[in-house]
C-alpha cells in the first residue's frame, strides 16, 4: 500500500441476516481527496461510510487505515470525524463544550483546548454563538458546529452522512461552497455520502456511484459524466438519450453499432466491446449539434421537431427518433439562430466523441 | 350536562381524599382515642395538641421502626436505581437479543401476587440465611423496586437519540466517558424519578418483610400494624400524617422531574 492511500476496503461485504446490504466492496481512498460515496437509498453507501467509523463491522473482508487494518479497534480509538445526518449535537453541552469534547476525551492540556476551540470556531464563523446551546441554533448554524466539532480535533479522515440533507436548497449551496473551501484549507481527507448527484459532482474530487449494494464505478465527475462505464451510472448522473442495439463492427478506429430501428452509430474506440454485443449507447442531450455545426459531424441525421420547450438558459427540443421517441436535445439559440417552430425538420448530429457505448 | 360531569368528578375526588382529609385533623387530637371529640367539632383550641406527634418522636419503637424504614429503603432505592439504569439501558437497545424476555423477567416480582414473591424469597433466604438480617430485607426491597426503577427510566429511552453515543465514540471518549458525559445527564432525571419511586415502593411494602424481616428490621409501616393490633392510639394517625405529606412531596418531586426530562426530550429531538 502507498502512502497517498490513507483508507482502503478489500473484499468488504456485509449482510443483515441473509440480506447483502454491501457486496465484495474494493475501494482505496486517497490522502486529502474528496471523496463522494453517490447511490439512492439502500444502496449501501452509509454502512459502508459506517463500517470505516467503526460504528458497524463488516461481515467479510478487510479495512486498512493508515496502512493498518482496523476491524478490531473500537470506533473512539479510529480518529476519524463522523458527521451525523441529524448532527448529533450534545444537547445538554454548549457549542464550545460540544468542540471541547473530543478534546477533552483526548486529555489535552486546558489551554490547548481553549485555543483549538476557539479556532474550531472562527473556522466556521461562529465565535459569537459560542455559549449558546445547539436548539438555539438554526439548522445551518447546527451543521457548522457539527463540521468543527468533527474537525477540531484533528482527526485521519472526516466522513459526513448526507449532512446537507436536512437543509433548504438554498442553504445547501452555500454550505456545499463552504464544505469545499474547508476541504481546500484544512487539507483533511474527506468521504461524503450523498444521494444528490449535483451535489457529488460540484464538490468532489472522485466519486464512487453504488447501486444495490456494488460499488459500480469511481471516478473523477468528468469521467462519471462522460464515460460511465454501467447503463446504471449513465442513467443516473446527469442526463441521456438511450438507444439499444448491438456491435456491428470493432476495428482500429472505433466501433460501430447498430441500433434496433437499424440507425447506425459512429463511436470513438471503446474497449471491452465485441462484435455481436448487446448494448446501450448514451448520448448526453447537451452533446449534440445542430445546424450548421453538425455538418462535419460522423453521425447525421434530419428529422421533424415534435417539442421545443424555451427554458432560458437553453431550449430542450424533442425529436421522435426511431427506437426512442423521446430523444431530447439540449440548445442554447442565440442572436441569428432562430430556436425551430414545432414540426421544422432539423439538421442534427454528434462526433464520434459523444456516444457513450456500455454493455447491456 | 357539563355541569353534571363536573359535580361528578368532584364527588370522586372527594371520594378518594377524604380519608387523608379526616386523619390529618384528628392527628392533632389531644384526647386517647382516634374519635373526634365534641370539644375537637366545637373548634375548642384545648382538644388540639401536638401531643402525639412528639409521642411518636420520643418512642423507641417508633424511632427504630423510621431508622429502619430509612436505611432499607435508601438502600433498596440506591441498588435498583444502579441496577434499574443499566437494564432499562440494555433493553432500550435495539441490538439487544431476547429483549421481551428480559423485560417480563425483571418486571415478575411487580406482575406476581406479592405473597407467592415473598414465599419464594422466603424460602431461598432461609437457606442463605439471609432471614431476619438487613441485607436480607435490602434485597428483598430491591427485588420488588427495581421494576419500578426501570419502568420509570425506560420510558425516558423512548425518546433517546442514540446517535449521540455513536457521536461521542467517534469523538474518542470510550464507553464510560460516554456514560458519564453524555447518556447520565441527559436521562438524570428520569433516574432520579426512578429513585424516588423506587424509595416509595420499599417504604410501602409491608408483606415481604413480614416473611423475612425479624423485629430488628421493622419499618414504618410494621410498626403501624403492631400498633393497630396492639393499642390503637392516636400516635398512628401522626404516623399517618407524616406519610401523606411525604408522598406529596414525593408526587411533586416526581413532576417535577419529569417536565424536566420532558424538556432535554424535546431538546434532543429537535433537529
Amino acid at each position: 500500500m502507498t502512502d497517498d492511500i490513507i483508507g482502503r476496503y478489500e473484499n468488504v461485504s456485509k449482510f443483515y441476516g441473509s440480506m447483502a446490504v454491501v457486496k465484495n466492496l474494493n475501494l482505496d481512498i486517497r490522502r486529502g481527496e474528496f471523496l463522494s460515496l453517490l447511490g439512492p437509498s439502500g444502496s449501501g453507501k452509509t454502512t459502508t461510510l459506517m463500517m470505516l467509523a467503526g460504528l458497524q463491522s463488516p461481515s467479510s473482508g478487510h479495512i486498512f487505515l493508515n496502512g493498518r487494518p482496523i476491524e478490531t479497534t473500537p470506533p473512539h480509538r479510529r480518529n476519524i470525524g463522523v458527521v451525523f445526518q441529524n448532527y448529533a449535537l450534545f444537547p445538554h453541552m454548549t457549542i464550545a463544550e460540544n468542540l471541547a469534547y473530543p478534546l477533552k476525551a483526548r486529555r489535552m492540556a486546558r489551554a490547548d483546548i481553549a485555543q483549538r476551540v476557539q479556532r474550531g470556531l472562527e473556522m466556521v464563523k461562529l465565535q459569537p454563538l459560542a455559549q449558546r446551546r445547539p436548539t438555539e441554533l438554526s439548522g445551518g448554524q447546527q451543521q457548522r458546529v457539527a463540521l468543527a466539532r468533527a474537525l477540531v480535533f484533528e482527526p485521519s479522515i472526516v466522513l459526513l452522512d448526507e449532512p446537507l440533507g436536512a437543509l433548504d436548497r438554498q442553504l445547501r449551496e452555500t454550505m456545499q461552497l463552504e464544505l469545499k473551501q474547508l476541504h481546500r484549507e484544512t487539507g483533511v481527507t474527506m468521504v461524503y455520502v450523498t444521494h444528490d448527484q449535483a451535489e457529488a459532482m460540484t464538490m468532489s474530487d472522485r466519486v464512487a456511484v453504488f447501486n444495490d449494494g456494488k460499488l459500480l464505478q469511481c471516478a473523477p465527475p468528468p469521467e462519471i459524466y462522460d464515460r460511465p462505464t454501467s447503463a446504471f451510472v449513465a442513467e443516473f448522473v446527469g442526463e441521456s438519450n438511450r438507444l439499444s442495439g448491438a456491435v456491428a463492427a470493432v476495428d482500429e478506429g472505433g466501433c460501430t453499432v447498430t441500433t434496433d430501428a437499424g440507425i447506425a452509430i459512429r463511436t470513438r474506440p471503446q474497449p471491452g466491446l465485441q462484435r455481436g454485443q448487446a448494448v446501450f449507447v448514451y448520448l448526453r442531450p447537451e452533446r449534440i449539434l445542430v445546424g450548421g455545426a453538425a455538418a462535419a459531424c460522423e453521425n447525421r441525421h434530419e428529422a421533424p421537431i415534435a417539442d421545443a420547450i424555451f427554458l432560458g438558459d437553453h431550449t430542450r427540443l424533442r425529436i421522435e427518433l426511431p427506437g426512442n421517441r423521446d430523444f431530447t436535445i439540449k440548445q442554447n439559440f442565440f442572436g441569428e439562430t432562430r430556436p425551430p417552430d414545432l414540426g421544422d425538420r432539423i439538421v442534427f448530429g454528434w462526433t464520434a466523441e459523444a456516444p457513450q457505448v456500455v454493455p447491456v | 350536562m357539563n355541569q353534571f360531569v363536573k359535580l361528578w368528578v368532584i364527588v370522586g375526588l372527594a371520594f378518594l381524599a377524604l380519608p387523608l382529609l379526616v386523619i390529618v385533623p384528628l392527628s392533632f387530637t389531644s384526647g386517647h382515642y382516634m374519635v373526634y371529640t365534641p370539644e375537637m367539632l366545637a373548634l375548642e383550641p384545648d382538644a388540639y395538641s401536638a401531643r402525639w406527634y412528639s409521642e411518636v418522636l420520643h418512642d423507641r419503637d417508633w424511632m427504630l421502626a423510621l431508622r429502619n424504614s430509612l436505611i432499607i429503603g435508601l438502600s433498596a432505592a440506591a441498588l435498583s436505581t444502579v441496577l434499574g439504569t443499566l437494564a432499562a439501558l440494555g433493553l432500550s437497545r435495539s441490538g439487544t437479543p431476547g429483549r421481551n424476555v428480559w423485560t417480563a423477567l425483571i418486571l415478575l416480582p411487580q406482575i406476581v401476587p406479592i405473597v407467592v414473591t415473598a414465599g419464594g424469597i422466603y424460602s431461598a433466604f432461609s437457606d442463605l440465611n439471609l432471614i431476619g438480617t438487613y441485607a436480607g430485607v435490602i434485597i428483598a426491597h430491591t427485588v420488588l423496586a427495581a421494576p419500578v426503577a426501570v419502568i420509570t427510566i425506560r420510558a425516558s429511552l423512548e425518546r433517546f437519540d442514540w446517535n449521540l453515543l455513536a457521536a461521542s465514540s467517534t469523538l474518542g471518549a470510550g464507553p464510560l466517558l460516554t456514560f458519564w458525559k453524555v447518556t447520565l445527564p441527559l436521562i438524570r432525571p428520569a433516574i432520579v424519578a426512578g429513585a424516588i419511586f423506587a424509595f416509595a415502593t420499599s417504604l410501602d411494602e409491608v408483606v415481604v418483610i413480614q416473611f423475612i424481616g425479624s423485629y430488628d428490621q421493622k419499618t414504618v409501616p410494621i410498626q403501624m400494624l403492631i400498633g393497630l393490633r396492639e393499642h390503637l392510639s392516636p400516635a398512628i394517625l401522626a404516623v399517618a400524617s407524616m406519610l401523606v405529606c411525604f408522598a406529596l412531596s414525593i408526587l411533586v418531586l416526581s413532576e417535577l422531574m419529569r417536565r424536566r426530562s420532558e424538556i432535554y426530550a424535546r431538546k434532543t429531538t429537535k433537529t
